[in-house]
């Protein structure tokens, strides 16, 4: 089976900014992949590549085997752009219905009222776009992107605009996506959502990947921390395995210990050590 | 080939489902009732006057024929504008706008294509602005005959450039929204208007002075934005029949001079409606949005 996306030697420029130098990324076959990068990095840009939106100026992307951009790879593809709009004269319904069509969908009614269920709108078939708020229309974007039963989903920024309550209904949602064998690929800010759904991380910056793996892989150790009785102890280079070998030199230089805590890291940290804590 | 017209036929509808709304046929119809009931009101005025006969009349001129023709010229010249205004708020924001605001995304990354996508846009706003230049066109065309009883030779060519006129200034608004914003496009659009409105009045001075140069401008403009040359040419064919004293004053009438412009118009204007549908295509394919 090809990779759900491949993007390989991926180069954007715009006159003389640079937007992307080369990314290579693949997403699997129902993998969850997180695209992680600050503001500029050109995550918004790699997306849209593999939706056609723009023109790379060099290298190559597929799209469940198709080039990206292409009618079949497009018929294949969900996407919510990180900044969209439906008529706002149009029915949550309508704007289901409609995208049905042109994405040659035969799931009729049922398909949109089970859509607009699993994002929490199905009290809201027939409301106006325009009344809608915008957690609400985040919500139908995201409907809109799994019209079709597609075999890639991309989510850029898909939760930016909603509550906490929202935001679990997504990560639900990811994971139902990812229990049915859809590839998603998530570009997100929100670094703990990331950390919970997603099966691999890749991390860029200035149009470059600087790191991919697991979000296990790349949350390093935090060291130990080992309450006695003089105070809390701290090992920052320590790991769990080195554990019993602590408690056993501290008590056999008469400490009393009173707890042991293994401190680990998080993606943030991680994320921030990698592209710096500069604001862009 | 199927699903080619079933695109067609899916943005088009909703092409012109935002138009409706959005209200902006509700505009175009109030505004519209109100220059048609105005239309009838003063050729009712005009053809009581004039039947009236004080004398006064300038000899040999035939003041029926005179005014339901001079009031036929305003009112085709008023459609041409109304039907551009029209085309210019149906196609406004078809691209950029539509791209800058996001509601352009979610529709080019289905598989669609953005040729169809285009080619639908285009297909429903020359529907609605040609549709709405016949019925006020007939609708002149009826009033004026109802209240004066006259009626125009080659109505019928009188309509169709009309048609073809307003088709193009629909496919050069398409073009103009792929590479401006939607207020400069609206801007450029009417200031194209007006420049082909320039060239016919150019053109009119330059008959009037027999200024051999003026009239080559004004030929030259009109064939460059032949919407305008095809308005002559409608124009000219509502009074090709009318000779003598009469015929000279209204070849001058004051709404643009009307011109003969022979066999090759329609099929230039078709080659014109094909690179401007081209070019459009060509900057919409390559942008990136």
């Amino acid at each position: 089976m090809p990779d759900a996306l491949l993007a390989a030697g991926l180069r954007k420029t715009y006159r003389a900014a640079v937007a992307l130098a080369g990314v290579d990324l693949r997403v699997g076959e129902g993998e969850l992949v997180g695209l992680l990068g600050p503001n500029g990095a050109g995550k918004s840009t790699l997306t849209k590549i593999a939706v056609g939106l723009v023109r790379p100026t060099a290298g190559a992307v597929t799209v469940l085997g198709h080039p990206a951009g292409s009618t079949a790879a497009l018929a294949r593809t969900g996407y919510l752009a990180e900044l969209f709009r439906f008529p706002g004269w149009a029915s949550a319904d309508e704007v289901l219905a409609l995208h049905q069509r042109l994405a040659r969908s035969a799931g009729g009614a049922r398909e949109r009222a089970e859509l607009l269920g699993l994002v929490g709108l199905a009290e809201a078939a027939r409301k106006r776009v325009e009344a809608m708020s915008k957690g609400m229309q985040q919500r139908l974007g995201i409907a809109q992107a799994l019209i079709g039963e597609p075999g890639l989903v991309l989510l850029d920024e898909p939760t930016s605009a909603l509550d906490p309550a929202g935001r679990r209904t997504v990560r639900e949602l990811l994971e139902e996506l990812r229990g049915r064998g859809v590839a998603v690929l998530l570009n997100s800010h929100l670094l703990s959502e990331v950390e919970l759904v997603c099966d691999r991380v890749v991390i860029v910056d200035h149009g470059r990947t600087i790191a991919v793996g697991t979000p296990h892989d790349l949350v390093s150790a935090g060291g130990v921390e080992i309450e006695t009785a003089g105070g809390t102890q701290r090992f920052a280079d320590a790991a769990r395995g080195d554990v019993p070998a602590l408690v056993a030199r501290l008590v056999a230089e008469g400490e009393e210990i009173y707890g042991v805590r293994v401190v680990t890291g998080t993606l943030e940290d991680a994320y921030l050590k990698l592209v710096g804590k500069d604001a862009r | 080939m199927r699903l080619v017209l079933q695109d067609l036929r899916t943005i088009g509808g909703y092409a012109l489902r935002e138009a409706v709304r959005r209200k902006v046929l509700l505009v175009v119809v109030v505004l519209t009732i109100c220059f048609l009931a105005l239309y009838a009101f003063g050729t009712y005025q005009a053809f009581k006057e004039v039947s009236r006969g004080d004398g006064g009349g300038i000899s040999g001129v035939e003041e029926e024929v005179l005014t339901g023709s001079t009031l036929l010229g305003l009112a085709m010249f008023v459609t041409l504008f109304l039907g551009t205004v029209l085309a210019v708020f149906v196609t406004l924001n078809a691209v950029r706008g539509d791209a800058e605001r996001g509601l352009l995304q979610p529709l080019v990354v289905r598989p669609v294509g953005r040729t169809t996508l285009l080619l639908a846009r285009f297909l429903a706003a020359a529907a609605v602005c040609v549709i709405y230049v016949q019925i006020v066109y007939w609708s002149a065309v009826v009033l004026t005959n109802a209240t004066g009883g006259y009626y125009p030779g080659h109505a019928i060519a009188g309509a169709v450039a009309l048609a073809a006129a307003v088709t193009i200034i629909v496919a050069i608004a398409l073009l103009g929204t792929t590479l401006l914003s939607s207020t400069a496009n609206g801007i450029a659009i009417f200031m194209v208007f007006g420049a082909g409105l320039a060239a016919g009045l150019i053109g009119q001075i330059g008959t009037a002075l027999n200024s051999d140069t003026l009239e080559q401008i004004s030929s030259i403009a009109t064939w460059a934005l032949p919407f305008e040359a095809l308005y002559q040419d409608g124009l000219h064919a509502l009074t090709a029949d009318i000779d003598g004293v009469t015929g000279v004053i209204v070849q001058l009438g004051p709404f643009g001079g009307s011109q003969d412009a022979g066999p090759l118009l329609y099929p230039f204007a078709l080659v014109y409606l094909l690179a401007a549908g081209w070019l459009a295509d060509r900057a919409f394919r390559r942008a990136d949005l």
